[in-house]
């Protein structure tokens, strides 16, 4: 199948290092601690975040100088085109709470709320591939909303390779083509990697380059979200003024 | 930039699914005009600028239907629109394919207009608006845009063969014309030709059939609807395959069911109901009491059509297929195969084809529109009715047809003129059609693949030198040992006496993957064409000259890079141990076959290269006998060369390729490198090395040999392929030519071996019949075959040198290039074959000649013999046409004979007899050799 034309052009009019529509929106939930919802393209989801508080099941506390952050990780029933009821707690949704996890855990300033949890519930509402990445990115802006410690902010973006061309932010149709999806997580001004994850195989260069798109997606989209953050500060000083 | 979202809904399999897919439309579109000012191209890839006063837009039905018109230089300033294209996708993929090629040609101003992501084009769906009106407004939408962004000094045309949307246009104000009234307003008469006529117009058709004493009515049987078919194959009614027809009888077909597993032939062009060869049809089975009513023995047996002279097949894919009953042991002719009738065709696999018009009158006024029938060069392909209008100019032409149509009530199907390809009977003519025919491009190579190619002079640099992975032995005296004349020099090898006793043997193999690198232009040319075409007067080459015929080359006394297989081997041709490496080698002589024979057997020689000669031919020897041993076949085929006239490229004569030792000598080193090379990629890539297995016959297949060898008392053992061997070993005859007659019989049962990717089969396929080896591959040839060139890369990348492409990663892209080099390898064979079937008949046109045959099949009405002498094989009849099956003779099917009623005379297989070859011309326009009985 042809997922570049010949003019450049992808399935959806993008061309290739081009992403889709960001939008987001800060405290939808209201609540929660801190929520925020995001959008990359048709893909749309909504995280909420609890915490710190304190640790509700002491058993799962392991360190006591760090905070415990728990992820949960789910789909809406009527996020995909087939209305089917998915059992909660597949292997699937296990293994993106946990990626999600991790990320966060990486920036999260856990050693500044020891014997404390952070609840971090992430719900995909409309699935266009990316799912992954708009969770995390959704992630981040709900624990800033939350005013949680962080170290930088993380963001992330998929990137893969079809037709010989490299692309940025796969659609659910270019995600299931069977090429390669490359998931990169990255703390923007640290200029570090939390996350990497690719399925399918690549040859080492041209992996390279695929990352390297990947991780200027995540760029972009930090941009945009600092910008969110910015305009939400403004917003919440101007409330307090008045 | 703006974006917006479209919805849009979409049904999949039984299920009505919503779909929502974005759209982002664009601003920054270039609308591909070289006096637009406003869009600035944004990528160097829409190079392409539209420069005339008058731009086409075509609509999808023009480009579906008229684009062998469109493929001709006179249209140009085309602009294709992406709604056009993806419908155009949607219904023919060959013909998109074309346009696509249109498109990315850098000399024809085709170009493309992203219509639908353009924020000014884009439409979106009303309500209860058909797909097709849909597209429709697209692109009448379009062409309205291009109007308005050119401004006045353009004129934007709309070109469509739907008068709907013609009439729509017009009322939008839009300048629209059919492609008949714009190709008339271009005043090139011939263009015409090539303008496909609407089913709608067969009106003036039914005068020319009436003019006709056949009389006007339905000649097929209807084909059944799609949703019958379709039932039908599910429920075992009919069953579903490829028609293959019979290349030596176009009324006699078979289509390879897997429904139930044998073949189903189907006789005369009633039964074929208009299916050409290569159609996927569906074929409904004839009562069993009808399935022997055509008696398939005799040699011909409709119409005109009859057997004709060729070159004796090499291998059982070549060959006639022989109808045989299978069990003629069986005293009741029980009727073994199944026979058919088609209902229906699942696919067409109509594409163009060449050859010349029938001779017939020509019409009062010239100019006008005539109907003319065409021939095909190719056999299997019934007459085509055309219309044109330069008819005077096409009659003694060859010619390119396309089939357009066939309806139940004409007996032939409907096409148009392509292309004149030149003069009837002009070598060079023919030579093309051969080329044509077999679908092998000999263009020349393009700007692009020219680009690819290091500058010339090209010398070893010092880079190469100094590279670890490269090991120097231009010390070693290499020598190569070829055809003479021979350019492309591709292997060269050493043989260098060890202190311990022991050989160390090289093969050294051209480099060229040094220069062809993946994915470059130069690498996607030479994997299409797969293989270099070698005609009887010239050669059409994989790789570009320079390469062939120099920088690869090792030729001698020059440096030239190699990849090398270096053996240590006892005298007893034992392989102690292998290694591969890159090298550079110093070749010190490139000997021809003759003169490394003459070397050898000159005992005066004592120089240190006869002496090597000597070595590795003694070494040869050993590794041919144990190769023999272990079950390899000697197979043998009539193969012929001809001198060819320096001046006027005639041939002057034909004898049969003599081998001398030297050959298998050299024969005997490359496929031990291939073999070596075979085990180490399969080792290191066990489930994508590219490799060749040659499939053991089946019992079926040998069945005509072993008939023909029991007629003349021979028992052959068909067990194992050494058990045929020792067989035909101990098969002598009386005279000297017998084993060899029963060799060539041998080899043309055999199917061709063919390339494979060992992730496809399990190990137990891999094997290669023919040599015996469990193992084998194609690595010796890298200048004239693309296989060994993939198998270069896989070699280096075991040996952990270089990167193993991208492409090996992929198994059904690597199932699809081993495909392709088994269709391009087979093309090529049979334009070789072709080539000489010309050129003998070129031979004989001024010299009938009478010669010594053997027979080798006995039909009813005569028997097919094999000349020896000049590699050929065809028909002598005992009866002549008008009586069919004669009453006269009658054939011993047990016996393979044939006999006189009155006993007086016989023929039996393999018995000598003496013939005149003579070329007559029954048909115009088609020559052929006719063979007829001392």
């Amino acid at each position: 199948m042809e997922f570049v034309s010949p003019e450049g052009l992808r399935l959806d009019g993008r061309r290739p290092t081009e992403m889709r529509q960001l939008r987001a929106e800060i405290g939808v939930v209201s609540k929660a601690d801190g929520s925020a919802m995001f959008e990359m393209g048709n893909t749309k989801v909504i995280a909420a975040v609890y915490g710190p508080r304190e640790v509700q099941n002491k058993g799962q506390q392991i360190n006591n100088d760090h905070a415990l952050v728990r992820c949960e990780y789910s789909m809406a029933n009527f996020s995909t085109g087939d209305r089917v009821r998915k059992p909660k707690g597949d292997r699937r949704s296990i293994e993106i709470s946990l990626v999600i996890r991790q990320t966060m855990e990486a920036c999260i300033m856990t050693h500044l709320m020891p014997r404390s949890q952070i609840d971090i519930f992430v719900q995909v509402l409309q699935a266009d591939g990316g799912t992954r990445s708009a969770c995390i990115n959704a992630a981040t802006l709900a624990l800033a909303d939350a005013g949680i410690p962080m170290c930088d902010l993380v963001t992330s973006c998929s990137a893969g390779y079809l037709n010989s061309t490299p692309l940025l932010d796969l659609n659910y149709i270019e995600d299931s083509a069977g090429g390669a999806d490359v998931t990169v997580g990255i703390l923007p001004t640290l200029d570090k990697v939390t996350l990497l994850q690719m399925d399918a195989k690549l040859p080492t260069n041209i992996f390279e380059d695929v990352m390297q798109l990947a991780t200027e997606g995540c760029k972009a989209i930090a941009n945009y979200i600092r910008e969110m953050l910015a305009e939400n500060t403004k917003q919440l000083e101007f409330r307090r003024d008045s | 930039m703006l974006k917006s979202n479209v919805f849009s809904k979409k049904t999949r399999n039984n299920k009505i699914k919503k779909e929502v897919r974005e759209v982002y439309l664009r601003d920054d579109i270039c609308c591909g005009v070289s006096s637009c000012t406003t869009c600035e191209s944004p990528t160097a890839s829409s190079a392409t600028r539209l420069t005339a006063s008058t731009i086409l837009v075509v609509d999808t039905n023009v480009v579906l239907h008229q684009i062998d018109l469109l493929e001709n230089p006179a249209i140009d300033d085309v602009v294709v629109l992406s709604v056009v294209l993806d419908e155009v996708k949607n219904k023919n993929l060959s013909v998109y394919n074309r346009i696509r090629a249109l498109c990315s040609n850098s000399l024809r101003k085709f170009y493309v207009f992203a219509n639908k992501f353009h924020k000014d084009t884009h439409v979106e769906k009303m309500e209860k608006e058909s797909p097709n009106d849909l597209n429709d407004r697209a692109i009448r939408v379009a062409t309205q845009w291009y109007q308005k962004h050119l401004g006045g000094a353009t004129r934007v045309l709309l070109v469509t063969n739907d008068r709907e949307n013609k009439r729509k246009a017009t009322e939008e104000g839009i300048f629209a014309e059919t492609i008949e009234s714009y190709v008339k307003s271009l005043e090139q008469p011939d263009l015409l030709d090539l303008v496909v006529q609407p089913a709608s117009v067969d009106v003036n058709m039914e005068d020319i059939e009436d003019s006709r004493p056949s009389k006007r009515k339905v000649i097929y049987a209807e084909h059944k609807p799609m949703s019958e078919i379709t039932s039908g194959l599910r429920h075992g009614i009919y069953h579903q395959g490829k028609l293959r027809v019979n290349r030596y009888n176009p009324f006699e077909a078979y289509v390879g069911s897997e429904s139930i597993g044998d073949e189903i032939i189907i006789y005369g062009r009633t039964n074929m109901n208009r299916a050409f060869d290569g159609d996927i049809v569906a074929v409904e089975l004839l009562p069993q009491e009808q399935w022997h009513e055509e008696k398939s023995l005799s040699i011909a047996d409709e119409e005109e059509e009859e057997e004709d002279v060729h070159l004796a097949p090499s291998s059982a894919d070549d060959a006639p297929r022989s109808t045989t009953p299978v069990n003629a042991a069986d005293q009741i002719p029980v009727p073994s195969r199944p026979s058919g009738r088609v209902v229906g065709i699942i696919k067409r696999n109509w594409h163009s084809y060449c050859g010349s018009l029938d001779p017939m009158p020509m019409p009062a006024g010239s100019g006008s529109i005539a109907y003319a029938l065409f021939v095909s060069k190719d056999r299997r392909i019934p007459k085509i009715r055309i219309q044109t209008r330069q008819l005077g100019n096409l009659l003694n032409k060859r010619i390119v047809v396309t089939v357009d149509s066939w309806d139940r009530q004409s007996r032939y199907p409907f096409g148009h003129y392509v292309r004149v390809i030149g003069d009837i009977g002009d070598r060079d003519t023919e030579s093309e059609m051969v080329l044509i025919e077999n679908d092998i491009d000999a263009r020349p190579f393009t700007a692009q693949v020219l680009a690819c190619l290091p500058p010339l002079p090209w010398s070893v640099s010092s880079e190469d030198l100094a590279n670890p992975i490269r090991i120097d032995l231009r010390q070693i005296r290499v020598f190569s040992v070829d055809p003479p004349g021979c350019k492309d020099i591709d292997d060269a090898l050493h043989c260098t006496a060890l202190p311990n006793g022991n050989y160390e043997v090289g093969v050294h193999i051209a480099d060229v993957t040094n220069f062809v690198h993946p994915g470059s232009p130069l690498d996607d040319e030479a994997s299409k064409r797969g293989t270099s075409v070698y005609l009887v007067e010239r050669r059409i080459d994989m790789l570009p000259k320079p390469l062939t015929e120099d920088i690869c080359s090792l030729r001698a006394d020059v440096e030239r890079l190699a990849f090398s297989v270096i053996w240590e081997m006892t005298p007893e041709a034992e392989i102690i141990s292998t290694r591969f490496s890159k090298s550079v080698i110093k070749s010190c002589a490139a000997l021809s076959y003759v003169e490394a024979q003459a070397r050898m057997d000159d005992s005066r020689l004592m120089d240190p290269l006869t002496t090597d000669l000597r070595n590795m031919n003694s070494l040869a020897k050993v590794m041919r006998q144990r190769r023999i041993e272990r079950g390899a076949l000697t197979l043998a085929s009539a193969e012929v060369k001809f001198q060819i006239d320096t001046e006027t490229h005639d041939p002057l004569d034909i004898g049969m390729y003599q081998i001398r030792e030297a050959n298998q000598m050299v024969e005997e080193f490359m496929l031990a490198a291939n073999v070596s090379v075979a085990a180490q990629i399969l080792q290191i890539f066990p489930v994508c090395s590219l490799l060749r297995r040659h499939p053991s016959p089946t019992r079926e297949m040998l069945e005509p040999l072993l008939l023909t060898a029991a007629a003349v008392g021979i028992n052959l053992d068909v067990s194992s392929s050494k058990a045929l061997a020792d067989s035909l070993d101990r098969a002598v005859g009386d005279d000297p030519y017998f084993n060899k007659l029963i060799r060539i019989l041998a080899t043309r049962c055999m199917t061709q071996a063919v390339y494979f990717c060992s992730g496809d089969l399990s190990p137990p396929e891999f094997h290669h019949y023919g040599l015996a080896a469990p193992l084998y591959t194609h690595f010796t040839s890298p200048i004239r075959r693309y296989a060994d060139v993939f198998v270069h890369r896989l070699l280096a990348a075991s040996l952990g040198i270089f990167q193993l492409p991208t492409i090996f990663q992929d198994r059904p892209q690597l199932t699809s290039v081993a495909d392709n080099l088994n269709y391009r390898h087979r093309n090529a064979q049979m334009a070789s074959r072709a080539s000489v079937e010309l050129h003998t008949l070129i031979y004989f046109k001024k010299r009938p000649t009478d010669t010594e045959a053997r027979i080798v099949k006995i039909r009813s009405n005569g028997f097919i013999v094999f000349v020896p002498k000049f590699g050929i094989e065809g028909p002598v009849y005992l009866t002549s046409k008008g009586q069919k099956g004669g009453g006269e003779w009658y054939v011993d099917e047990q016996q393979q004979k044939i006999i006189k009623m009155d006993s007086s005379l016989s023929y039996s297989v393999l018995q000598t007899l003496r013939i005149h070859m003579e070329v007559v011309e029954p048909q115009p326009n088609r020559p052929k050799l006719q063979l007829t009985l001392i």
